[in-house]
């Protein structure tokens, strides 16, 4: 069956019969880090674009619709213009830190990238602890926040960057524990052992309760996390005009949006893997002829079916809901979110000793 | 209560204020002097009970100005217009911004309008103007700006 | 002014907001002294809009005069309008035909439905929900579309005239008006859905900046913001003018002083504002839409104040005539200046985020604050 570890199989047997095996190793992963910056730059277009159409469809408008064919190329030509502006350093910046500040977003935001499951087989580094590594290394995210916001040397920004501290510290703990609910079901830290076990059944249906406090939680505790509407008290348009990115602009202010896209495709996908099955097909128990229908569907759009869905979801939060002042935003994390993610941990764990999840 | 029953109830506050007649609320003139005590007599007589100033202005008679105070009752439901003239040189009347607060906005913009100063009132500084602005007071009737004043 | 930059000795944050700041909507200057995130101190510094309406007016004549008023509240330009004709009109004693003044009060309702539909897109904004705005403009481009048929312009419409308004109505008028009283009946539970019933907009509303009714009234402040802390001033039923005192319709009260009690005012507000406009509707008489009045007016000696309820509160004006064709002095009473004095009376102490959301309830414009 055509597949993407079909084409990396035949890729790498190509390469290793024309170079020697460290050449090979070379090659490929000069090949990956192509194939990543080109996925990082092509995902945040169409990001950006999905999220134009979806805020328009939303508020009954339109929406970019004028540059190329139903407006497709919009993105395109906003890049275009953000390259060809100047970027600008304000006089009493830190100019080392503030001009580091977008590089590190970005490279967090490609980090993350490498242990995600595409499809089937198609993995960059599927290391024995990727779950964790996607919850460590997404916590680098806030440096850069903190950084731009204290180095540009504007209150609006400084206040921006230390609520995204506050903000990104304490959600990283549910969003820790909701995961480590699947971990304790899975057994596993592993991405693609996590995809397997949800073989017969995707965790959202297979672990009922716990499994669905612990997505409710995921999705709450990543929307904070990525700094979006609801909990985007870090740029908050109309109090700090546009928070710790206040004085940026140009290319450098457009890592920091793509870096912000790049990381809501990342915990979506992230979430689609632990709770939806990541690329496993959606199967109903014994109905042979409907699963062999689904196993038709290939893995990658199962995957980006999924993923995109929960970018949805979180889009529509941004485009419906006010925003939370900053006292609730850490009343909910600490006195709500915490307590019950905790609990929901207990309950996991009786759950997966006890074996009553199907 | 009518304008007849205020004027006998403030002629007995305040013997020295005249009246005068013909505008749709009574119009009391009063000396700059007496204004503060007679303020707070308004303000604390629970048969008048103005708590209401909805408007503060000066007027430049060219000779003089003429502070003018709008006072209505939220409880009694009736208005009346306080005048008090001021010696166009060097115009000073009591603040009531502590009787009624929307006063301390409206004090410092007839401050920075005619350059009427407000004894002890908290901050009287400029509101509306930019820097440099104070002494020219755009209100007055002499006031000349032969950039942007159109004359029709 | 800019002088108040940096920190205070006690080591808090003084921060400017605005002039140029997306809450402000205009250009309002906000000198903010915060600890942390805690407001200490709000101080306003306005005149970025500032153009002397009142300096201007002295040189206008009396039918010139109301149409430079069209742009101190121009969310009302029509109530400002008519407050300014109002007051001539006591000047020179014209008894105004009752078409014209069922007309006028149709206008009035319509741009108050229209200001309050701004106000609550732009107040949602304010709070972080962009999507309300446009639910908002929605309905009220269909206000514009009718005032634009009638009057010849969509904002500052300029049809008010001393003795009536400028000229008849539109004859699909009627026909317009009944099509968005059942567009606006068939949207109005979207209100509901969309922003006041939502858990999170409750909470940033309900207990914030609180305004008790004797400091509503010490303050001035008057409309929405003073009628959300149960102080009764709405002009059209305590001193009613035009054909007020004949029509059916309630004052809004809500008791609970805070930013919810003040944006529910202006939500039922708009209810009312369509009560008025059912009942007169069908029911505008015949005859002339302005009264007789000489080409040049003068206004004889003396004073006169007029007291009007635009969308935002109470506007007086109120002109010195020394006899002649211009007026010798006048003053406009803007609700906007006065309502603005108590932000930093309730602001003190809450967060920063709090602020935006009470700006929002106060419904500031800018415009109307400088004149």
């Amino acid at each position: 069956m055509w597949s993407f570890s079909h084409i990396a199989n035949e890729l790498h047997e190509w390469l290793s019969s024309i170079f020697n095996p460290t050449w090979t190793l070379v090659i490929e992963m000069v090949l990956a880090g192509v194939a990543v910056i080109g996925l990082f730059a092509g995902l945040g277009l169409v990001l950006v674009l999905m999220e134009r159409r979806v805020a328009a469809w939303i508020q009954i408008r339109l929406g970019p619709n004028r540059v190329g064919p139903q407006g497709l190329l919009q993105s395109l030509a906003d890049t275009l213009k953000l390259i060809v502006k100047e970027g600008l350093t304000p006089n009493g910046a830190d100019k080392l830190l503030f001009n580091i500040a977008p590089f590190i977003a970005m490279i967090v935001a490609m980090l993350l990238m490498a242990p995600i499951a595409f499809a089937k087989d198609f993995q960059l580094w599927d290391m024995n602890i990727g779950v964790l590594y996607v919850s460590a290394v997404s916590s680098i995210m806030v440096i850069s926040i903190l950084m731009a916001g204290w180095s540009s040397n504007n209150k609006y920004s400084l206040m921006g960057a230390m609520r995204s501290g506050a903000q990104i510290v304490s959600y990283e703990l549910s969003a820790g524990l909701s995961i480590l609910t699947i971990v304790v079901l899975t057994g596993s830290l592993q991405i693609s052992d996590i995809i397997h076990s949800q073989a017969t059944g995707w965790w959202i249906f297979k672990g009922h309760l716990p499994v669905w406090i612990a997505f409710v939680t995921f999705i709450i505790a990543v929307t904070a996390e990525t700094n979006r509407a609801p909990f985007d008290l870090a740029e908050a348009e109309s109090e700090l005009t546009a928070g710790f990115h206040t004085e940026y602009s140009g290319m450098k202010f457009a890592l920091f949006f793509l870096a912000e896209y790049i990381n809501v495709f990342i915990v979506c996908a992230i979430g689609a893997t632990l709770f939806l099955g990541g690329w496993m097909p959606f199967h109903i128990g014994n109905l042979t002829d409907f699963n062999r229908v689904m196993d038709y569907i290939p893995s990658s759009i199962w995957f980006f079916g999924k993923t995109f869905f929960m970018i949805f979801l979180i889009m529509w939060f941004r485009w419906t809901f006010p925003r939370l002042r900053i006292d609730q935003l850490l009343n909910l994390e600490w006195k709500y979110l915490l307590p019950i993610s905790m609990i929901n941990l207990l309950l996991a764990t009786a759950m997966a000793i006890l074996g009553w999840h199907f | 209560m009518l304008n007849e029953a205020l004027k006998n109830k403030i002629t007995g506050l305040l013997p020295t204020a005249t009246f005068e007649e013909g505008g749709e609320w009574l119009n009391i003139q009063i000396d700059p002097k007496d204004w503060l005590p007679f303020a707070q007599q308004l303000r604390n007589d629970s048969d008048l009970n103005f708590d209401y100033l909805f408007c503060l202005t000066c007027i430049d008679w060219k000779t003089h100005l003429t502070m003018v105070y709008h006072l209505s009752s939220t409880t009694h439901r009736h208005n009346i217009v306080i005048k008090a003239k001021l010696d166009r040189d060097k115009p000073e009347i009591e603040t009531v911004s502590h009787i009624w607060r929307t006063a301390d906005f409206h004090e410092r913009e007839v401050y920075e309008m005619f350059g009427v100063h407000f004894l002890n009132h908290p901050d009287l500084r400029l509101l509306i103007l930019p820097d440099g602005w104070e002494g020219k007071n755009p209100l007055r009737k002499d006031f000349e700006d032969p950039i942007n004043m159109i004359k029709l | 002014m800019f002088e108040e930059v940096g920190t205070t000795t006690e080591g808090d944050i003084i921060i400017n907001v605005g002039p140029q700041h997306p809450a402000t909507h205009g250009v309002l200057h906000l000198v903010i002294t915060l600890n942390g995130e805690t407001i200490k101190k709000v101080e306003p510094h306005l005149g970025f809009i500032h153009r002397s309406i009142e300096k201007m007016c002295e040189s206008l004549t009396y039918r010139q005069f109301i149409y430079v008023t069209s742009r101190m509240d121009y969310l009302s330009s029509h109530i400002n309008n008519h407050a300014c004709a109002l007051c001539v009109e006591k000047g020179l004693q014209v008894e105004v035909p009752p078409r014209a003044q069922v007309i006028r009060v149709l206008m009035d309702e319509l741009t108050r439905i229209a200001s309050h539909e701004l106000w609550w897109g732009a107040m949602a904004m304010d709070l972080g929900a962009f999507t309300p705005f446009f639910h908002a403009f929605r309905e009220r481009e269909s206000i514009n579309d009718i005032m634009e048929e009638t009057c010849g312009a969509r904002l500052t419409m300029n049809y008010m005239v001393p003795g009536g308004v400028m000229q008849d109505l539109h004859p699909d008028f009627q026909k317009r008006v009944k099509e968005f009283l059942q567009l606006y009946k068939r949207k109005i539970h979207e209100y509901d859905e969309l922003v006041t019933g939502n858990i999170i907009f409750q909470n940033r509303m309900k207990g914030i900046g609180y305004l008790s009714p004797e400091d509503a009234v010490s303050y001035g402040c008057s409309g929405p913001a003073a009628r959300g802390s149960g102080v009764s001033c709405d002009i059209r039923k305590v001193y009613p003018y035009e054909i007020y005192d004949k029509l059916e319709f309630d004052e809004v009260l809500e008791t609970a002083g805070d930013s919810f009690a003040r944006y529910m005012i202006r939500l039922r507000e708009m209810q009312q504002s369509i009560r008025i406009i059912e009942q007169l509707i069908d029911n505008i008489p015949d005859g002339d839409f302005q009264a007789k009045t000489k080409a040049v007016l003068k206004l004889p000696k003396g004073e006169f104040y007029q007291r009007v309820e635009t969308a935002r509160g109470e506007l007086g004006v109120y002109i010195v005539s020394e006899g002649g064709t211009t007026p010798y002095r006048i003053k406009f009473r803007s609700p906007g200046f006065s309502n603005l004095s108590v932000l930093d009376h309730i602001a003190r102490g809450s967060k920063l985020g709090d602020l935006v959301a009470m700006m929002g309830t106060l419904d500031l414009v800018i415009p109307d604050i400088d004149r």
